[in-house]
């Protein structure tokens, strides 16, 4: 860390465009008060500087994370990037000075604020990334598929590799209404591009009549003298539902009250075991 | 009949079978594929009970020739029956599949004509989905006792997961209730799936390409509830399960009366859900823990308390084992205490070796310290004013929180219990009818 200097950067809100902050904040040896991305509301108060991006800048800084840290540094900045959480340019430029000043062993400094606020952040956006394996609904528009999400971290660049898999023979696309960005899908191509604006077409009969089978199976499979709302809402957050082909129009109400359990994933059989925490699975 | 109808009927009376998980396949799609399956498996929604949904679960029919006293779909049950050709049932997997509704298939069905007969229909159903639809995606599919050992095999290479229900915890149970089945026709498939799985594995050592025998393994359903046998009979049993038959998972599903049965629970008894989770938290003690089924109970107290976790029983009957120094203890140790899970053990031992942690540093790991705090010590230290009467000690080991999403009902009663009641713990739960000799 630099002497704090009175001052914001302002960058484009790229990746890269952050690693030439990084870059700037070394290059001056001061330490930005904020730094915001462009277009982004900012404080009016503090001199904002313009950061402009130039990959052979951040080139520098991305090569040095594997080489000065080490090769898992790189993704756990990459994802941090990628997450909801406020201040996040701050807190990586803060991890990147205890990376490069305590190596590898920054990794495991789990009880410090800055290392600690950071895998929080990104475990949030793996736990998302993970729920929405799961979340996605597509509907199927002749030889196409179309998805609409709306995360609260960037999530498709960590689920893209799961659905083309998945779905390697098909043409799909995953719109992310929050971002506006979409992952788009045909065999042998795939690219996250920006979309401003995406209009989900009309079902056909074919596509109406699964959807309608699949609610249906939806109901019959809970069991009535089982029914637990606080849990479902736990499990499946209400934030969810406006695109769960199987909960729109759906007129349950939740009984009062915050759910009181945790929000983490909960596969078949894994209890809760008081220890604060959940299992995802085996 | 409509297939909505269908779908209805059959999902309505598949519902009882608790596993719903996709996991432990990994397998990439390939070219021409629909596909594919993640180990750590996948829920796709959750039901309004709070259950994850991961597969389509359906039987290809709810028509049996059997009388199991204890299921909706015997003989003697006046209700509607209908059944999904292969044909139906791989058309809509593969639709729900493609809509990312589901990751895969649940099969399961009542008894028609014969077991092999059955056994036949399903295989039909699942050469459909894999060789004529190419579909990569997870199925689960039960092993009907009684089928030939020819045709089990074949459905065993069709699919990810096999099962073979358990049903009831003991011999008398079952020769009461499911007078059809007999230990025997359970275990026998039991232990066929067990040998296929090893030889399979074997194979796949000698030849790259050896077609995979059930690579999630087999798994196993007991109904809590129903009948008398008490929860050491149940846990003896599930460690018996994963010792001798190497089974990935052993399922609990609390009774829901469903028929009127003189030898069964009346029909407005509500399912015992605090039972069952007490048995899917000992279940993972086993599993994950490093505990053993007479460390959690015995003859004396053979059933769980209602009010602690078994974790916190275990750690209340022993307390000379503690405290344990975080700094020092072993991964093994730190697990036995309560409130610390797996995920925390581990981040303290990774993180101890950066520097020794205090509790400020704990909390920081995410360790929650209601229930742990009294269990251990930091630098030599327990927690600085901390008061460790008998009650402050069982009221904050008491599970109200975790349950209060469980199960709200229990939750409420719990609050009610008075200092006296408190008192009375650790004892465990009354002693009940002893069961019989399963394996
Ligand atoms: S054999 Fe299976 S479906 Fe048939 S009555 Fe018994 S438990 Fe039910």
């Amino acid at each position: 860390m630099f002497k704090p200097a009175a001052l914001a950067y302002t960058y484009d809100g790229s990746f890269e465009g952050l690693l030439c902050c990084v870059f700037e904040s070394y290059q001056w040896k001061e330490t930005p008060l904020a730094i915001h991305s462009d277009g982004e509301e900012q404080g009016l108060l503090l001199e904002s500087k313009w950061i402009a991006t130039d990959s052979s800048r951040a080139g520098r800084v991305l090569k040095s994370l594997p080489l000065r840290i080490c090769p898992e540094a790189e993704e756990l900045v990459r994802l941090g990037f990628w997450s909801c959480t406020p201040d996040k340019e701050l807190l990586l430029l803060n991890f990147l000075y205890l990376g490069f000043t305590h190596g590898r062993k920054v990794m495991n400094m789990l009880a410090d604020d800055t290392v600690n606020t950071l895998h929080k952040a990104v475990q949030q956006l793996r736990r998302e990334a993970h729920l929405y394996l799961g979340f996605v609904r597509f509907s199927v528009y002749g030889p196409v598929m179309a998805a609409v999400i709306e995360p609260k971290g960037f999530v498709l660049p960590v689920i893209q590799d799961h659905f083309c898999d998945r779905f390697y023979g098909e043409s799909f696309m995953i719109y992310d209404k929050t971002h506006r960005m979409a992952l788009i899908h045909q065999p042998g191509q795939q690219a996250i591009i920006p979309l401003e604006e995406w209009i989900p077409p009309e079902p056909d009969a074919a596509e109406e009549e699964y959807r309608r089978l699949w609610k249906g199976f939806y109901n019959a499979i809970g069991i009535r003298e089982r029914r637990n709302d606080r849990l479902r809402s736990s499990l499946m957050p209400k934030r969810y539902w406006k695109h769960l082909t199987e909960m729109k129009g759906s007129t349950t109400a939740v009984s009062g009250g915050k759910p009181t359990g945790s929000s983490k994933m909960l596969e078949e059989g894994a209890p809760r075991l008081g220890d604060g925490e959940v299992f995802n699975s085996q | 009949m409509d297939m909505m109808e269908k779908l209805e009927i059959l999902t309505a009376s598949a519902k009882y079978d608790v596993a719903c998980t996709s996991s432990g396949s990994d397998r990439k799609n390939q070219a021409g594929g629909l596909g594919n399956a993640v180990s750590m498996g996948i829920c796709h929604s959750f039901a309004a009970d709070g259950r994850c949904i991961s597969l389509l679960k359906v039987l290809m029919t709810n028509g049996c020739i059997y009388d199991c006293a204890y299921c909706v779909n015997r003989k003697s049950n006046q209700t509607r029956r209908a059944a999904l050709s292969p044909e139906e049932l791989a058309d809509l997997t593969m639709q729900f599949y493609r809509r990312n509704y589901i990751e895969g298939l649940f099969l399961s069905s009542g008894i028609m004509r014969s077991p092999d007969y059955t056994t036949e229909q399903m295989i039909a159903a699942l050469e459909l989905l894999r060789n004529t639809y190419h579909f990569r995606g997870y199925i689960h599919v039960k092993a009907i006792p009684g089928a030939d050992d020819v045709l089990l095999s074949r459905l065993g290479l069709l699919a990810d997961r096999m099962s073979v229900n358990i049903e009831l915890p003991s011999q008398q149970s079952l020769g009461l209730l499911a007078p059809d089945k007999s230990k025997n026709s359970i275990l026998k498939p039991m232990s066929l799936i067990k040998e296929k799985i090893n030889e399979n594995r074997s194979d796949l050592v000698k030849y790259n390409h050896a077609p995979r025998f059930a690579p999630a393994g087999q798994s196993t359903q007991m109904i809590v509830g129903a009948t008398p046998d008490t929860d050491f009979r149940i846990l003896t049993l599930t460690e018996g399960l994963y010792r001798k038959y190497g089974l990935k998972r052993v399922f609990f599903s609390a009774y829901t009366p469903v028929v009127e049965h003189s030898l069964l629970p009346a029909l407005d008894t509500k399912p015992p859900l605090l039972r069952e989770h007490r048995l899917y938290q000992a279940d993972w003690l086993l599993r994950f823990y490093g505990f053993q089924a007479g460390e959690l109970l015995d003859e004396a107290a053979p059933n769980f308390n209602p009010l602690l976790d078994p974790k916190c029983s275990w750690a209340v009957n022993h307390r000379e084992q503690f405290p344990v120094e975080i700094n020092r203890a072993a991964y093994e140790q730190l697990l036995r205490v309560p409130g610390i899970g797996v995920r925390s053990a581990q981040r303290i031992v990774k993180a101890r070796r950066a520097g020794a942690l205090d509790f400020t540093a704990l909390k920081k790991l995410g360790v929650v310290l209601k229930r742990a705090q009294f269990f251990i010590t930091c630098k030599g230290r327990m927690l600085e004013g901390l008061k460790v009467s008998e009650h402050t000690l069982l009221r904050s080991l008491m599970s109200g929180q975790e349950l209060a999403a469980i199960e709200p009902p229990q939750y409420e009663q719990l609050t009610l219990f008075s200092d006296s009641d408190l008192a009375a713990l650790p004892a465990a739960g009354a002693a009940a009818h002893k069961g019989g000799d399963w394996p």
